[in-house]
């Protein structure tokens, strides 16, 4: 078999499975940011992705057209959000409005702190997540990178746990690398890196550190273009991915030749 | 009678439902299981007193005096 043909049967075989469903991209795009419907469309598109959140707010019979629909409409499956929640209460229910409006019993559950950092609520998202496990929600739980809080949520019943890579919308990267790679090594269910990500490169980052998936929005939405950014993401994430499959070499202290010494010609 | 729908005061007629306030809003038909007549997707959730009203009870729920009404819909958001 060529080298071809086994990455071509690997990448076949390499779907993300959350919940039994399987999505062949493991970028998950978030909505937020955009200036218009017709240029989020096209940056959903050239991202690739097939999972992308949307928060939940009041009906305006003013707002042209439906978000909603144009996901719909591209086959993007959606996954609402509790944006804006600072209690279990409030998260709860948001997602029960969730629930009715979109017809999907996912979630991504966030529940802030205050409005200056965005910060998770540890103590609220511990709540929230249990009464949501409890009604039958699928719980995205969006975490501090905190490798106990993230396996406390796994055992709670989230299907997923998703440590922020920074603070929201600060494009700021993967501030502790260590920690992701640590709530990596002992989840069993998916792990997705979620916020602070602002460039291609955070986000194969985020891959190779062993990451299942990534979720940004603003890092595309706001990008001064969005659409040449959504493809960038779109190739950073099988960039990372493919890396860390392939079994990246070790860190070293001294230089290491790859050419051999042996057989060098001898000049006078 | 009136009402509050997301925080404003509105005026409907007496023995509104919610699949009447919800056609009204939308300006679409909705049928009796709470879907769009135009096989589209509607995309909004209400909720009666800080109650969800689920979709399947949109018809069967009257709509009273002072109720506070909210509906929502999906919007662009991280």
């Amino acid at each position: 078999m060529t080298t071809a043909s086994t990455h071509a049967a690997s990448t076949r075989t390499d779907a993300l499975v959350i919940d039994g469903v399987e999505f062949g991209s493991r970028l998950i795009m978030g909505t937020g940011g955009a200036p218009s419907l017709d240029g989020l469309g096209a940056a959903l598109l050239a991202s690739g992705t097939e999972l992308t959140t949307v928060a939940m707010r009041r009906y305006s019979p003013t707002e042209t057209g439906s978000l909603f629909q144009l996901l719909v409409d591209h086959g993007i499956r959606v996954l609402p959000n509790t944006a804006g929640c600072f209690t279990a209460k409030d998260a709860v229910m948001t997602a029960e409005l969730a629930r009715e409006a979109l017809e999907t019993d996912w979630v991504k559950l966030e529940v802030i702190a205050d409005e200056q950092t965005l910060l998770p609520d540890a103590v609220e998202l511990v709540d929230a997540t249990e009464k949501l496990v409890d009604r039958g929600f699928k719980v995205f739980a969006y975490t501090n990178d905190d490798p106990v809080l993230a396996l406390r949520l796994e055992n709670l019943g989230a299907t997923a746990v998703m440590p922020l890579g920074a603070p929201i919308g600060t494009g700021l990267g993967i501030l502790n690398p260590h920690n992701i790679e640590l709530i990596v090594s002992r989840a069993s269910v998916p792990v997705v890196l979620d916020a602070g990500i602002g460039t291609a490169s955070d986000a194969a980052l985020a891959m190779e550190l062993g990451c299942d998936a990534v979720l940004l929005a603003t890092a595309v939405t706001r990008a001064q273009n969005p659409v040449q950014m959504g493809e960038a993401f779109k190739h950073a994430v099988i960039a990372g991915r493919l890396a860390k499959q392939a079994g990246r070499i070790p860190r070293r202290e001294h230089a290491l030749a790859s050419s051999a010494m042996e057989g060098r010609a001898e000049f006078l | 009678m009136n009402i509050r729908l997301n925080g404003a005061d509105h005026t409907l007629g007496d023995g509104a439902s919610v699949t009447t306030l919800v056609s009204h809003i939308t300006g679409r038909v909705v049928d009796p299981s709470g879907q769009a007549a135009d096989g589209r997707k509607i995309g909004v959730a209400v909720a009666r007193n800080s109650e969800v009203v689920p979709r399947s009870q949109w018809a069967a729920t009257a709509l009273a005096e002072g109720d506070e009404l909210e509906i929502v819909t999906a919007v662009q958001g991280g």
